[in-house]
């Protein structure tokens, strides 16, 4: 009697979890897809948040300038692969990243501030 | 060694008689008014308040300039909503000054954003000041979209490469660089190759006693690095200035005033004319620092600069708005 109740109960505890996890997956799943069309990168402080993006292929990113100062978004990669035009406050540039590669950009306004981004 | 013993070596082995804490107290008056005055090599410092104590042979250069920069035209954010006023004020500042002055430099960020009504907005201005001579040198704000095309055809007529050039006044040779062009992602201002060669031919053939007035828009010595306020190949374009007496450099960017001075070298920079931007580190960024609307004009400001004959020595004098 007692034996067949555990059992019962471990069913449903094991039932339960399987359906939590397919229900985690599907939401990261959903989550994975809606970041893959609007990726952010905030300019604030003369600095690129963040600093170090990993996206997917084919995900557009789009910069928007927060500063009170204009900034640039311009990629040093060999092949240069994107060039903002001088970003007023609350200006933004947008780039889709179809190929798989590590792209480092910077503002050729200030160039000390640097940023890079990772499409896998 | 203590940071004491180390000034006095410094000092016995340059033989410039640069008194180290008149400097000190020079830079920590920097921005609240003051000016110093380099006088065969000694340099000194006084504070505004006892300007009246000066002697007059002292101010009344046999050469008088004035420095304005970085007047922004066109930014109009909380920091400063009328950058066009604030200018005519520097105009006025300039007008009224004792010594008239023959001719004025801009060390850049004449424009915000490069637009031709910023540009043409200045000028207009500028009309209104008593010299009528004005030098530029461009700033990162007045080369953006266009590599610079639209400052040389307004300001570049005789330059050379990006806008660089020199001239001679009165026995002083200047010297305008341009440090905003082509920067590299990490890096700071820079010179460049061309620019450098030109440089060392230029002064090739001058004489160790013509003073020199070497002006830039970003700091040509290492202000603070972190921000970018400095020029990555400055120190070569130091060294072919190493055999002058007297070489004064003056530079914008930064909107506060600073001066340094490293043997025969004095480094100074200017006030914005449009908004002030943070002392070295004291903020989490460059940006543009917004003080009450009635202390705006106190930490804005123009630089006027002496030269007399024969005294082997420029005097560099800031004063705000105010």
């Amino acid at each position: 009697m007692s034996r067949s109740v555990s059992v019962v109960i471990l069913a449903a505890v094991l039932t339960i979890g399987f359906v939590g996890t397919i229900e985690g997956r599907r939401g990261f799943a959903l989550s994975a897809q809606e970041k893959m069309s609007t990726m952010e990168v905030k300019i604030d402080n003369f600095s690129f948040g963040p600093v170090t993006l990993t996206v997917p292929v084919g995900t557009m990113v789009t910069w928007t300038n927060r500063d009170d100062i204009p900034h640039t978004v311009v990629s040093t990669d060999d092949s240069k692969t994107f060039k903002s035009k001088v970003l007023d406050t609350d200006e933004k540039f947008s780039f889709t990243f179809s190929k798989a590669g590590t792209y480092p950009y910077f503002c050729s306004i200030h160039p000390k501030m640097t940023g890079k981004v990772i499409v896998q | 060694m203590s940071e004491k013993k180390k000034d006095e070596l410094l000092n016995d082995h340059n033989h410039d008689g640069v008194d180290r804490r008149g400097f000190l107290k020079c830079m920590a008056w920097a921005g609240t008014g003051a000016f110093c005055v380099m006088k065969g090599g000694v340099l000194n410092s006084y504070s505004l308040s006892r300007l009246s104590e000066m002697n007059t042979a002292d101010m009344m250069g046999a050469l008088s300039f004035v420095q304005i920069s970085d007047s922004h035209m066109g930014f109009n954010k909380p920091a400063n909503p009328d950058v066009a006023g604030t200018l005519k004020a520097a105009v006025d500042k300039i007008n009224g000054l004792s010594a008239a002055p023959e001719f004025m430099l801009h060390t850049g960020d004449i424009s915000h954003l490069s637009k031709p009504e910023e540009f043409d907005t200045v000028d207009q201005i500028l009309k209104g000041a008593a010299p009528k001579d004005v030098f530029y040198v461009p700033g990162e704000h007045d080369v953006l979209n266009d590599d610079g095309k639209q400052f040389l055809e307004r300001y570049g007529k005789g330059s050379k490469g990006a806008g660089w050039y020199s001239f001679e006044k009165k026995g002083v040779h200047f010297i305008g660089l341009v440090n905003v062009m082509n920067l590299k992602a990490g890096g700071l201002g820079t010179l460049g190759h061309d620019q450098l060669e030109w440089l060392e031919d230029d002064v090739k053939h001058l004489k160790h006693s013509t003073p020199i007035v070497v002006f830039a828009h970003i700091p040509l010595w290492s202000v603070y690095p972190e921000w970018g306020w400095g020029t990555d190949d400055s120190a070569q374009a130091l060294a072919y200035l190493k055999k002058f007496g007297s070489v004064t450099v003056l530079n914008g960017h930064i909107h506060q005033t600073m001066q340094k001075v490293e043997g025969n070298v004095t480094f100074h920079t200017a006030a914005s004319t449009a908004f002030p931007q943070p002392a070295p580190g004291k903020a989490d960024s460059p940006g543009p620092m917004k003080v009450p609307a009635e202390q705006l004009k106190s930490v804005l400001g123009i630089t006027n600069v002496n030269y007399i004959q024969g005294k082997h020595a420029l005097a560099v004098v800031d004063s705000s708005l105010a």
